[in-house]
């Protein structure tokens, strides 16, 4: 059982018209077995939140904590919290010239495990994971997201995700730009990566649509920086009938 | 409709758009290489090209004077399209033979050789007949080092010897100091034969290198040239190949030490059904320069040819330059061609130049193509791999060598692999990844 604990997370980006603050005051905790859905309008700082946890050098922390089972994920390099347990699905991959999905997901399960996998069961793995996610074998050999589709990036993703077995996945509106049979396929894979019981989730989306096909326990309603509403899955459902509206009015009501 | 047809068909030729700064008709102005007093581009760069003569425009590359004589050449200004992204001041002397002293009577590197026992190595005084039997110079550097050199080392491959694949023969040119020296080598495939050439260039040198390849009718045969110079050296070398009939020729550049080296590979084709590869792998680090310039003349008929180049750049100033000149003429018919630039921007600081210049003048081919790509390692494919756990020094690593094996592969050399996998290596952990 583990704890993915933030606290009031303030968090702000360099812009070229100076400092901005994204969060302001996030207070969240996911343990092991628990999906949260994170939901909210574009520009709320979902991503930001996930951007922050996985140590991408853009966001600035100016105050508050995040620590994992008690140790401190800030303090922590980008490959140091991915080796403690953490894995950001991308909300954009990027191409890597040069290196195979072979080579990468072998270096990367090495890293993480500590030891190199033993190479008959590791392909196995590979093969049997890239199979369930309908990813074509050639895919193994091709550079890592170069000229993939929208959606054959995200199920490497999910594939990443089923192979490293971190302890906690955040997943970055891994929805956006699938059609439904990729949806399918994508939530699939992460259903199978949390019945294997040792994940806590932390599922980021702009739309309820993939809620019918992975079920959070609760849900976070991301307005402007910080959390407006949470709850059980009704939330969800009530999202689904009314939007974000009621919020944006309540907003700018208060300006 | 006339002007289309008397136009050439030059791909990457200058368009009529408006220019980016910096850029002129003429190409790029590197002011900070070669800075000069004259008028910026135009007359004054034209007024330094030597045309063909009729019906040969200057731009081409078919009007490149050649020559054996050193006078021919006048004095490079840095303006030259060939010259235009090297920093002469850097040639030591190399550019400026004939003038005010300056002489290549320094040391040649001193050759060892490897070799199978029916491979004749043999050193000749510069009047042996068959010097001269692959090509002219076509800079003036080059010529400066036909004028120069004493003796030149002559590499025979017999009639129908068929080497295997540990049958390597590798020639070590170790620098024998910084006094500027001329060098000449000729490798002669005979008909039928097999076989691997290495030229494993090493130490301090600053040398004009000419190597002439010659391949008779149905040979195969791969010529190696490896700079893995100490880091004061500097090196031109003029490799010029002449295939024969139905041979099958694959040339190897790998760059990866010295201060400033220029190689100028040309490949002709003396008759029909001629094969050609040639591949290069280069690493620059901070400081260094290295230049490949190629040039496919396609004068034959039937014949094939396939460039790949790919490079890695790390470090302030690190310079790379790839210039692939491709040339179909009318009488080439029938012609399959493609080139191909890869480089891979590690830091900040470096520059990778490429061109490729492509010239059709017959529609009657198989095919014709390049592609050029530069693409930098950047800060968001690094937080990928290091969000996967993969430690900043080990993804920077991965990439390189990934994007690398490319080319090494494609040598299948097995021994050589070896060793270049580790000179990678090496450049690698110089950088300081």
């Amino acid at each position: 059982m583990s704890t993915l604990e933030i606290k009031d997370l303030h968090v702000s980006i360099d812009t070229e018209q100076g400092n901005k603050p994204i969060l302001k005051g996030v207070t969240l905790t996911i343990k092991t077995g628990e999906t949260h859905a994170i939901m909210g309008p574009n520009g709320s700082g979902k991503s930001t939140l996930a951007s922050t946890i996985a140590g991408h050098p853009r966001y600035k922390v100016d105050s508050g904590s995040i620590t994992l089972d008690g140790e401190d994920v800030l303090a922590m390099t980008v490959d140091q919290r991915a080796r403690a347990g953490l894995f950001l699905a991308m909300q954009y991959p990027v191409e890597i010239p040069g290196v195979t999905m072979t080579n990468f997901l072998r270096t990367a399960k090495t890293a993480i495990d500590g030891e190199a996998p033993k190479l008959r069961t590791w392909t196995k793995d590979v093969k049997a994971a890239m199979h369930q996610l309908r990813i074509e074998p050639e895919f193994a050999e091709r550079n890592v997201n170069e000229g993939f589709s929208g959606g054959e990036k995200k199920r490497h993703e999910i594939l990443q995700l089923e192979l490293l077995k971190p302890k906690f996945a955040i997943l970055d509106e891994t929805d956006s730009g699938l059609d439904v049979d990729a949806l399918k396929v994508v939530s699939e894979g992460v259903n199978r990566a949390i019945d294997g019981g040792n994940l806590g989730t932390m599922l980021i989306t702009h739309y309820t649509r993939i809620l019918r096909y992975i079920k959070p326990d609760f849900v976070h309603v991301f307005v402007d920086g910080s959390i407006a509403e949470q709850g059980g899955p009704e939330l969800a459902d009530r999202l689904e009938d009314e939007g974000y509206d009621r919020y944006l009015v309540a907003e700018s009501a208060q300006a | 409709m006339t002007e289309l047809t008397q136009e050439k068909a030059r791909i990457g030729a200058p368009s009529g758009q408006d220019f980016i700064a910096g850029m002129t008709e003429e190409g790029e102005q590197l002011n900070q290489i070669n800075p000069h007093t004259g008028p910026l581009a135009g007359a004054a760069t034209k007024s330094h090209s030597h045309g063909g003569g009729v019906g040969v425009p200057d731009s081409s590359r078919a009007g490149r004077l050649t020559s054996y004589k050193l006078a021919d050449f006048p004095l490079i200004t840095g303006r030259e399209e060939e010259w235009r992204f090297t920093p002469l001041k850097r040639l030591r002397g190399l550019d400026r033979v004939g003038v005010n002293g300056v002489d290549l009577s320094g040391a040649a590197p001193v050759i060892t050789v490897e070799k199978p026992a029916a491979v004749t190595v043999e050193t000749v005084g510069r009047d042996d007949a068959r010097i001269g039997s692959a090509g002219i110079p076509e800079d003036r550097v080059s010529a400066a080092a036909w004028s120069s050199f004493t003796e030149a080392t002559v590499v025979t491959i017999p009639v129908e010897f068929v080497a295997t694949h540990d049958d390597v023969t590798t020639l070590t040119l170790t620098g024998a100091g910084d006094a500027p020296a001329a060098q000449h080598i000729l490798i002669h495939a005979k008909r039928f034969s097999s076989a691997v050439v290495v030229l494993d260039h090493r130490g301090t040198a600053v040398v004009s290198e000419n190597v002439e390849i010659v391949l008779d009718d149905g040979a195969h045969l791969t010529v190696v040239s490896i700079q893995d110079w100490n880091d004061d050296a500097v090196h031109a070398s003029a490799q010029q190949t002449k295939v024969g009939r139905d041979a099958k020729f694959k040339h190897v550049v790998i760059n990866l030490g010295g201060d400033l080296v220029r190689i100028t590979p040309s490949t002709r084709y003396a008759g029909t059904g001629g094969d050609v590869e040639m591949f290069g792998l280069y690493f620059a680090d901070a400081g260094q320069h290295l230049e490949q310039r190629l040039f496919v003349d396609h004068s034959a008929q039937n014949c094939k040819s396939r460039v790949t180049y790919k490079g890695a750049l790390q470090g302030e100033n690190a310079h790379t330059v790839w210039i692939g000149d491709v040339l179909i003429r009318a009488e080439a018919e029938g012609t399959d061609t493609y080139e191909l630039n890869r480089n891979l921007v590690l830091t900040r600081g470096a520059r990778a130049d490429s061109v490729p210049n492509l010239e059709i003048e017959t529609g009657l081919i198989e095919g014709a193509g390049h592609a050029s790509a530069t693409g930098r390692f950047d800060d968001e494919q690094l937080f990928y791999l290091q969000a996967r756990g993969i430690p900043e020094d080990v993804a920077r690593r991965l990439v390189v060598r990934g994007f690398l094996n490319e080319v090494i592969q494609q040598i299948k050399v097995p021994a050589l692999e070896e060793r270049l996998r580790e000179s990678v290596e090496r450049e690698l952990a110089a950088g300081a990844l």
